[in-house]
Order: structure tokens, then sequence, then C-alpha cells
């Protein structure tokens, strides 16, 4: 049955149907009506869960590991510069292995102070080891949250993850969404059943430290298990389709991509503007699609390649920059697309929160079509 | 022996260290006028002085480090250092 | 007091503190008090460093080294977990004076204001001794560390040592104690009062270190005794924020205890501060006073 709510309260909502046993969650815009309808179902008694109003983002991923390390379920949210702050936490959390699903309310990092989306804070930790899974709507969103649980809790992956959905665009937005029931839920999410915890019956040091002797073979198995993750994601996408009929078994997804000539790439709410856009190209005959991302990471390159093949021009949209070297993304497909032949173009894209409407697309599409990409594109030049 | 995940272990291994190749110079114990105070045990560092059966206090050689705060400790002066010879 | 297991250490020899150390000795004394229902949450120190190395671990209990920083917010959700849990282990945060008074601040903070059911031990040796003895929060004035240094132009560390206890029972700390490793039954006691109190309870171990301080390794625990002595370490218990019990001493002059390390040696040569000596003595009558920690003489009968 669908229900009619804002995103933040879908993911309130989801997130108290995976029964997390402890929630440590600090305030940031736009994830503060997430952590609000969480204290409040809490207040209730809604959730059996422990509500740790921590001090600062730093400690609620601190808190969160903690809690994971002593065999509970763990949930926060956070975006932007609670995000960064976390950054020495979340290194540490993927290289200790404990399964924490984390939402990400996609915002701009400062300076300058800037509280609308775009998608730099969660593709800043793209290196450390978090899996990234980006929503376009937000029942996507809402589904992601189990799966992520699902997915990282496996014995055989042992990883944290992000789910992302895009500040404002979907957090506060009004969507109908479809939410399972608990025991729904209970039955594609089992409880959790930690790999390893600290416990006095069975004594464990955790977190010790790695000469040169051992640190590479504990990286290279954090990777694996990353590489790892793209099965398993697969498989619990697919069984999450078999119970729920909405099927996530795909890395990528494509959007008329079959005959396409003209591909984008893009990750989260801008592909709804993106199709809708697409659509109307294709009325005026053009043939142009939409390759999805919706796992970032691990990234899926092989899937990438395999998508795109027989399109000759790629238009990327990234809403992020790496500075200094272009879009994240964009840097990405490019090296998943090396030797193809295709024609790859990068457009740094809404950041900061600026709008992105259906002709921009289209406007891309022209650029990336007449040779001219790699750039900012929107720029308002008259303040430059 | 493979990795455990999330660079864990179990307890006990730290034992394989045998620390006594530091010492330069090792404590002697002197039961004769031992009051088993159990001070020495109590504050060694290493935990490696243990009681004998007749309730006085050895050494454990394979793991002293010879720093000697038994020597200080001991309210009999009942304990000595000497250099080590190798 | 808590039993070891068949005379099996809960923290075990083999781990590579310097001989002589401190800490070492602050961290068995812990576990005979905890025994073994405790899960200890570690920062990263000398303590951290000397006593896993994977996979050498010397902790018989269950153990969690995080960060530097956060192990009383890493502690705060072991608490957490436990409660929901139905669990019983008592937790422990152990950080030394650079993460305690410093770097973990923010942690420490927020959890003693939450009220979480846990116990942190700082053990105190006066500097960052494990990235090679630098200042800290907890470095006594006039010392010298590779950060404050003595000089031509400095005296060496130019500030007293950071009130910790009574910031943390200013947070509402239902228990907060000084001890040193020079009483060891005291330490274990005050350990196993904290971690019997509801509530979050701290406990600052004063742990005297031979190589950071510059002395001989055996006088650790002669050192830690004559800073009591001196009165620049009091050992003490705040409960609900007043204090009660202070050691009582009859009081020696600074000077005894600056002259045996290296770290105060700039104070003697190549020429004596006697002004620099006066203000430590200055601290150490204030402390004296403040504690009331002077033995009252008997009124002379002539």
């Amino acid at each position: 049955m669908l229900e009619f709510m804002e995103g933040s309260h879908a993911v309130a909502e989801i997130v108290k149907r995976c029964r997390p046993q402890v929630i440590a969650a600090y305030p940031i815009t736009p994830q503060t009506h997430i952590v609000e309808d969480l204290a409040q179902m809490v207040a209730n008694c809604e959730i059996d869960a422990e509500y740790i109003t921590v001090e600062s983002e730093f400690s609620a991923l601190s808190a969160c590991l903690g809690a994971s390390a002593a065999g509970s379920r763990v949930y926060s949210a956070t975006t932007s510069q609670g995000l960064a702050l976390m950054f020495e936490v979340c290194f540490n959390a993927a290289g200790m292995r404990q399964p924490i699903v984390m939402t990400i309310a996609n915002r701009s990092l400062g300076a300058p102070l800037s509280i609308w989306n775009d998608q730099q804070d969660s593709i800043s930790l793209r290196d450390s080891g978090w899996l990234q899974f980006y929503a376009e709507d937000n029942q996507e969103t809402a589904d992601l949250h189990m799966i992520a649980y699902k997915v990282c809790e496996d014995h055989d992956i042992l990883l944290p993850a992000f789910v992302c959905f895009d500040g404002f665009i979907l957090t506060h937005t009004f969507e109908p969404v479809a939410l399972p029931t608990q025991e729904e839920v209970d039955a594609y999410l089992p409880a959790f059943n930690p790999y390893q915890r600290l416990d006095a019956e069975n004594p464990l040091s955790f977190g010790m430290y790695a000469t040169p002797e051992y640190y590479m073979e504990f990286r290279y198995e954090v990777d694996q298990a990353m590489q790892r993750a793209k099965q398993a994601f697969v498989k619990a996408g697919r069984e999450f389709g078999e119970q729920f009929g909405r099927d996530y078994s795909a890395l990528v997804e494509g959007y008329r991509l079959e005959d396409a000539d003209t591909a984008l790439v893009a990750m989260g709410s801008i592909c709804g503007t993106v199709k809708d856009a697409i659509d109307e190209m294709r009325e005026n005959g053009r043939k142009v699609g939409l390759l999805k991302i919706r796992a970032y990471r691990p990234f899926p390159a092989r899937e990438i390649a395999d998508a795109l093949k027989g399109v000759s021009t790629v238009a990327v949209l990234d809403k992020n920059i790496s500075l200094g070297n272009g879009g994240a993304v964009g840097t990405e497909v490019k090296s998943a697309l090396y030797g193809s032949g295709i024609s790859v173009y990068d457009y740094i894209i809404a950041l900061g929160g600026r709008d992105v409407r259906k002709k921009d697309i289209a406007a891309v599409v022209d650029l990336a079509e007449k040779g001219k990409g790699d750039m900012f594109y929107g720029l308002r030049t008259e303040v430059l | 022996m493979a990795l455990r995940v999330g660079c864990v272990a179990a307890p006990g291994r730290a034992l394989e260290n045998k620390t006594g190749g530091w010492r330069v110079f090792k404590p002697v114990f002197d039961p004769e006028n031992c009051t088993k105070c159990g001070m020495c045990a109590m504050v060694c560092p290493e935990g490696c002085v243990r009681e004998t059966e007749e309730g006085t206090f050895e050494p454990d050689l394979d793991y002293c480090k010879g720093c000697g705060i038994c020597v200080e400790i001991c309210p009999k002066k009942g304990i000595r250092m000497e250099k080590e010879e190798k | 007091m808590a039993e070891v297991e068949g005379g099996c250490e809960l923290f075990s020899a083999g781990h590579r503190a310097c001989g002589g150390c401190g800490p070492a000795l602050a961290a068995r004394l812990l576990l005979k008090a905890t025994g073994k229902n405790v899960i200890i949450a570690a920062a990263t120190g000398c303590m951290e460093v000397f006593s896993t190395p994977y996979p050498e671990t010397a902790w018989g209990v269950p153990w969690i080294h995080s960060l530097f920083e956060n192990p009383a917010a890493v502690a705060s959700g072991i608490e957490a977990s436990l409660k929901r849990q139905g669990r019983t282990e008592k937790v422990v945060c152990i950080g030394g004076d650079g993460s305690t008074l410093d770097i973990g601040v923010l942690c420490i903070s927020g959890a003693f204001e939450r009220g979480h059911d846990i116990t942190y031990i700082c053990y105190d040796n006066e500097a960052y001794m494990n990235t090679g003895i630098q200042r800290s929060g907890a470095t006594p004035y006039g010392a010298s560390t590779t950060t404050s240094p003595a000089g031509s132009c400095s005296l060496g560390n130019p500030r007293p040592k950071k009130d910790m206890p009574a910031i943390l029972a200013a947070h509402g700390a239902p228990y907060v104690a000084t001890a040193s490793i020079a009483y060891p039954n005291d330490f274990v006691q005050k350990v196993e009062r904290a971690i019997n109190t509801p509530g979050p309870c701290y406990i600052q171990v004063h742990t005297p270190c031979c190589t950071g301080w510059g002395f001989e390794s055996g006088e650790t625990l002669n050192m830690a005794k004559l800073a009591i002595e001196t009165g620049l370490w009091v050992n003490y218990e705040m409960v609900d924020g007043r204090v009660e019990k202070a050691k009582k001493v009859s009081r020696k002059p600074v000077e005894e205890y600056l002259q045996k390390q290296k770290r105060f040696r700039h104070l003697f040569k190549p020429a004596r501060r006697d002004d620099v000596i006066a203000q430590i003595q200055g601290i150490a009558d204030a402390n004296a006073e403040r504690f009331g920690i002077d033995i009252k003489r008997k009124e002379s009968s002539e």
C-alpha cells in the first residue's frame, strides 16, 4: 500500500523496521528529520533501541562502531560537514569490518558553507572501504537500507555502507512510498548475527596494530570483500525483488539504452530528471539513453563497460568535483571505458543545490554530441 | 596462519615474545628472609614474578626485563640485581 | 579482590613495554580489579601499542582499540549495546593523559554528560610518551619535553597540569578519584569502587615513565611515591563532586623529586633556577592547602 510521505520519514520508518539496537546520531541539515523521527519513535517505544544523543558526528560513528563490535545492529545518518568530521572513523570502521549502515543525505561541502545538495560528501570517501549506494527516489532510498544491512552483515562481506539520497530533493520531498510490514522485513532481514564480538565469554582483541609485515594483507582482504560485495548486492537485490516485487539485482541500470547513440551516466535523484528529458528527446527522434549507477562502491567498471557497448558518446553528470581533476564519476567511467573507442565527456553540474532542468540535460547532450565536454555546466559567467 | 578478519586476535600470543632476552641485569631472589608479602609479584610490570610451592617468590626469567622494581619494593631487601652473563 | 584464574594473568607477559613501565603495571592492576567480566575500550598510545602488535595481544579480556581520541565514544556505544542485550560486562575505557586531557576531551565530556555507566581510567605519565615524549595538558609546570624543551629562553612547560578530575566531577560524575601505582592496592580498590558505582566514573592514575622522565627503571614506584610525598600528586576521591579522603603525607620539599628526573635537570644545571623551583613548590603548597594533605604536627610540649 502506497503512503504519501517525506523522504526522511520513509527512511526513519524503514530503519525502525530493520530493528537497530543502537542508534547514535547528531543533527545536521538536511538529515535532521530522520533523526528526529527516530527519536520520537524511541520515545513512543516503537523501536527497541538505545538512542544516543552524541556530542558530534565523530562520536556518533565511534559509538556505532563500539555498539556494533559489542554485537548490536546499529544505525546513524549524516551529511556534508558531519561526514567530513567522521572521516577518521570511516576508515577505521571499514578496516575493523563493522557492518554499519549509515544514511547520507547528500549535501555539498564547505567552504563556502552550503546546505544544499550535491554528492561531494559521500564521493569524497570513496577510498574508505564503505559500500556506497545511490537512490533515485524515496522508494529506492527506503529499499536500499534493507538491502544494505543484508549485504553488510553477510559474513563474507562485513563492510559498512552509505545509503545516499539527495539532500532536500529527496529528504524533504513527499512521494508515494510502499512501506513493508515488520513481518516482511523480518523475513528478508534476519536478526543480526555478528561474525565476532566483544564478549567476556570469548575474549578477543579488536583493532590491534599491524606492522609492515601484515598491513598490506589486511588491506587486500578489505578490497577483496569489496569485490565480493558486487555479487552479494546482486543476490540480495534479486531476493528483495522476489519478496517485494521491486528488483534491485543491478549495480547499474539502463534506461532506453538499448539503441542509444548517446548515453548519459548519473547517480541519484538527477536520474529522474534525466529520464524525463530522455523521453522528450526520444520524441524528437534523438537516440539518447541513461545508465544509472546504483552502486558506486564497489565501482561496477565491468558492468558499465558492458552496458555502454554500442554507444558512441557518453556524457557523465558529476554532482561533485575532484578539484584539480574533474568529476570523480566521470574519471572512473573514463577508466572503465578505456580502449572502447567511446567518446566520454564529464560535466560538473548542480553543485551546491543549483537546479537542473530537462533543458539542461538536453543541452549537455548537445554539447557532448558536438565534442565539447570536461567542463562545468551552467556557470554564471556574469559573476566570474 | 591466516589473518583474522578486522585485525583481531585471541588472547595468549603475547607469551610467544620472550622478553627475557632484553635484560642486562637479572634479579636474584633470596627466599630465606622472604615474609611472603607478595609485593614483588604485585608490582612487576610484566606479571612474571610467581609464587613457589613454599609461598616465596621467584622471577620467570623468560620474561623478566630486569627493570629492578622488585628490588626497590621488597621490604626485606631480599632481592638484588646481578649482571647477567650471556 | 578479583581472582585471577589458574595463576594466569589477565594481562600477560610478553608485552613490549619498556622495562620498569608504570602504565604496564597499571594495566595489570586494572585487570586484577575488574576480573574477566569486563570490556576494555582503549585509546591509541603506549599501552595500546606495547600490548597489541598483531597477532600478539597481552589482553586476556575483550578489548577494542579504535582511534586515539574516541574510547569514551566507543564505550558509550558498547554500554548502550550491552544494555539492550541484557549483558553484565563492565565497560572500562583506558587512555593516556594525551588522549584523555587533550584530544579526547570531546568524547569524554559527551559520555560523562550523558551519564553512561562506564569507568574511564586515565594513565597519567604526563606527556605524549608513545610518540616520543611531547608535552600534553598533563605535563607539569617546568618539565622539559620535546615540544616544551628547556632552552636558553625557555624554562620548559609553561603551564600547570589541567585539572581533569575537577572537570569530570563538574559533569556530575558520581565518583572521581586520583590514584598512583605507588599504592597499588589503593588503585585496585578505587577501580573496584568505580566499576561498581553506577554512572560515569573517572580515575586518573599516576604512572611515572622512566624513559620519558629520565630515571632508572627500578625507581618507578619510588618516583610515584615521591610525587605524593612532595604534594605534586595528591591521591584523593571525589564523591558527587565533593573531595573526600585525600592521602595525608609528611611533606618533603619538591626539590627531592625534581632532582631525580632528567626532565627537570635544567632547573639545576648548568645553574640552579630557584625561581622556577619555588614556583613548583608553590604548586605543591597549593595542592596541600586545597586537599588538606599535610599531617598536622602535634603541638610542641616544651
